[in-house]
């Protein structure tokens, strides 16, 4: 008989990249389930094209030396470009022409993540670099929010600063196609802490911050929290794990920054919404946040 | 209430295939095939020479050094030969190989001595002469362990019944079976050492070996019963002794160095016998298990005995087998072959079928922390790996690659499949040439 020799360990855990990323879009799919209530089927082309102009992008830089079939073939992949896909159609408007939202995806795979080497290498988060192309190439477009239900064309609350906790807490207000319904998205949060693909680390600190900021600036701090991208950025976007702090204390640093950064946007800023280049500056302190926190080693000075 | 440490991770522990087998005797080999480096330190020099006659408990190989162990003849008969062998560890070991007459004669008639009437002196002489070492799998020769710098005050000795691995349950049986001589064995140590506190702790995994040893120590004053939460690696003695007593060894320093002396069952088994009987230690207890295995058992072999031998006793190994290990499923050593020897080291022999070994290949890191979750140092093990991989052990050293006790959760834990383990124990060992330069 032939046997087959490995160094140890010889067991393993079943958890594959794919899996973990196959549970993000499981966790997704209430935010996705609501966008399609709120928004109808417009949401539903837009989440999907998104997707699969991801998915297509990342298989052909892949798979493009063994021939066009394997890239249809393998386009599904570990799973990651179709997670990058979903959290951008989750956060651009949905008005945003088809044709935009495809060429965002393309961005984010070819520039967010492959220019850096693919997955695990990239320094900022895809989905957010392919939305900031889009909102500095299409501003109009992507800044015309529309309001569910009654479909009229308005402005997101954090411009009109109109509050009523319950209509915003569910979803039923102006905003991007994933970020209205904080219910939704927290229902998803369960999901990832469950299956402990994320801990709490990063959004309690993010969160935290924003409404004790919001708190001293003399916002409501409620309002704050679930007002705009926050709850999804905080859950879904600064807990992706290839652009943020891979220690636990690090991890804390990275929140309370990206909390600090999107509050004094928010209360300061020219712009509405501070959540995408809070956590894109935040991205960019990773490497130095890993150089120097590090966890206390066991046995080592207290 | 039981108690852990920081990290670590729950395998699955496929211990319920041989925890209910009572210790059966292999019927004596043939031939044995004897290594002789079956510990850490210096190898041995043998004694003997080909066509001489050999009883067992003949010493055939003296000690190279102070952290060394001598090494007896396990059967009575004649020497065959003398050559390198690789043996389960991948290394070439000189090895000596004897025929049995079948007569199994001992070079003495066994004493039965109580401890009273040894002074503490003699115990640590006892131990060196009989050629214990540490049979958790680690192989420090047990000797060296007590006979302690002057400026070190021990406290406690702290039996290790933790069996944290996967399949193993040598130690189980080994406190259900014959827990008298593992106290005899503890309390011999503590004299030793004039030490007046003795632990011993056990997963609650095993409720009938916690039963049988809180019902025995019952009468000593001196010795209680840890209960540990079933998590591995718990029977790491740094983790061992964080969870029992609450004490961090400092980094780069021994058990000792926080008045602890850390020893498995098994070698608490094995100087209690050599404590009562005078006689050296020639065999074990090894479980051989496995889905891979027609029937698991647990088993005492004489030292040198074929894997082959005991594969054969135990009914076989199944079509499906894909890998055999020598140790245990986490920390153990892949065999390409099965004619190799069982040492002073060899808790186990697994055989793993299709369905449970993982062939996933390994992919690029995703930074998802799981490593960092799970080792129970708290070094940074994706970033280990890759230094390791890039051969910067500068680096590595920076982020403390010597204090890695390969344990094997991370890359247990890892999504990505990567080779984490085999990484970085490649960096510690270009560390430890670069700090030995």
């Amino acid at each position: 008989m032939e046997f087959l020799v490995t160094h140890s360990p010889h067991f393993r855990t079943r958890q594959t990249t794919r899996g973990v990323m196959t549970d993000v879009i499981i966790a997704l799919a209430p935010v996705s389930f609501a966008a399609i209530a709120y928004f109808g089927m417009r949401a539903l082309v837009l989440m999907l094209t998104s997707m699969l102009v991801a998915m297509l992008t990342e298989s052909f830089l892949l798979n493009r030396r063994n021939g066009l079939g394997v890239v249809f073939k393998k386009i599904y992949g570990d799973g990651s470009a179709a997670v990058t896909g979903l959290i951008l159609a989750h956060i651009v408007s949905p008005l945003l022409p088809l044709w935009m939202m495809a060429l965002g995806s393309f961005v984010a795979i070819f520039l967010g993540k492959y220019a850096f080497g693919g997955i695990g290498q990239n320094t900022f988060n895809p989905a957010l670099v392919g939305r900031a192309v889009l909102v500095a190439s299409f501003p109009v477009q992507m800044t015309q929010w529309l309001h569910p239900l009654d479909a009229v064309v308005g402005a997101t609350p954090l411009a009109t600063m109109t509050s009523e906790y319950m209509p915003m807490f569910l979803g039923m207000i102006g905003g991007a196609i994933g970020e209205t319904s904080a219910l939704a998205i927290l229902i998803g949060a369960v999901y990832l802490l469950f299956r402990k693909h994320i801990t709490l680390h990063i959004p309690l600190s993010y969160l935290g911050t924003v409404a004790i900021l919001s708190f001293i600036f003399g916002v409501d701090p409620i309002y704050s929290l679930i007002a705009g991208g926050l709850m999804y950025g905080a859950i879904f976007m600064a807990t992706d794990m290839t652009t943020s702090p891979i220690s636990r204390r690090g991890q804390v640093i990275f929140g309370i920054g990206c909390g600090l950064i999107t509050a004094l946007i928010r209360q300061f800023g020219a712009l509405n919404e501070g959540v995408m280049f809070a956590i894109l500056l935040m991205n960019s302190t990773t490497p130095l946040i890993d150089r120097y926190i590090k966890p206390r080693l066991f046995g080592g000075a207290k | 209430m039981a108690v852990t440490f920081k990290g670590g991770i729950h395998p699955p522990e496929h211990k319920e295939l041989s925890k209910d087998k009572s210790i059966e005797k292999l019927p004596l080999p043939k031939s044995v095939l004897i290594p002789l480096v079956q510990h850490i330190g210096a190898p041995c020099k043998p004694l003997v020479k080909v066509r001489e006659e050999v009883k067992v408990g003949q010493m055939i190989a003296e000690m190279g050094g102070f952290v060394s162990s001598p090494i007896f003849s396990s059967i009575s008969g004649v020497i065959k030969k003398i050559s390198d062998v690789e043996v389960a560890s991948g290394k070439l070991v000189t090895c000596v190989e004897i025929e049995s007459d079948g007569l199994d004669e001992w070079i003495n008639d066994p004493l039965n001595r109580q401890l009273e009437e040894i002074e503490a002196k003699e115990i640590v002489e006892i131990i060196r002469e009989a050629g214990i070492v540490g049979m958790g799998g680690a192989g420090f020769p047990t000797h060296v362990k007590y006979t302690l710098p002057n400026d070190v005050k021990v406290d406690t000795i702290l039996l290790n019944g933790a069996e944290c691995e996967p399949y193993l349950t040598c130690d189980h049986r080994l406190i259900v079976e014959e827990g008298e001589k593992v106290i005899y064995g503890l309390r011999a140590m503590m004299k030793a050492v004039n030490v007046k506190k003795g632990i011993i702790a056990i997963e609650n995994n095993k409720p009938d070996a916690i039963k049988n040893m809180e019902k025995l120590t019952k009468d000593y004053d001196d010795i209680e019963v840890a209960i540990l939460k079933t998590k591995y690696p718990q029977g790491g003695e740094k983790q061992l002794i964080d969870a029992v007593l609450k004490r961090e060894v400092p980094s780069g320093k021994l058990p000792m160095h926080v008045g602890v002396i850390v020893n498995n069952i098994h070698t608490a088994y094995s100087v209690a016998e050599a404590v009562r009987t005078g006689l050296p230690s020639v065999e074990r207890v090894i479980t051989v298990s496995g889905q891979g295995i027609h029937t698991p058992k647990n088993l005492m072999v004489r030292y040198g005995t074929s894997v082959g031998d005991i594969i054969e006793y135990c009914d076989g190994i199944k079509e499906n087998v894909v890998k055999i290990i020598s140790g245990a499923p986490m920390t153990g050593y892949a065999q390409y072959k099965l004619d190799f020897p069982i040492d002073k080291r060899s808790s186990g022999i697994i055989a793993l079928t299709d369905n449970e070994v993982d062939t996933t290949p390994e992919s690029a890191c995703i930074r998802c922390s799981r490593c960092l979750d799970v080792c129970p140092i708290n070094l940074v093990p994706s970033k280990l790996d890759q230094l390791g991989r890039l051969n910067e052990i500068e680096k590595a050293i920076e982020y403390d690659v010597m204090d890695c006790i390969e344990c094997s959760s991370c890359a247990y834990i890892c999504p990505a499949h990567r080779h984490l383990v085999q990484s970085i124990v490649s960096a510690k060992n270009a560390a430890r040439a670069l700090l030995n330069d």
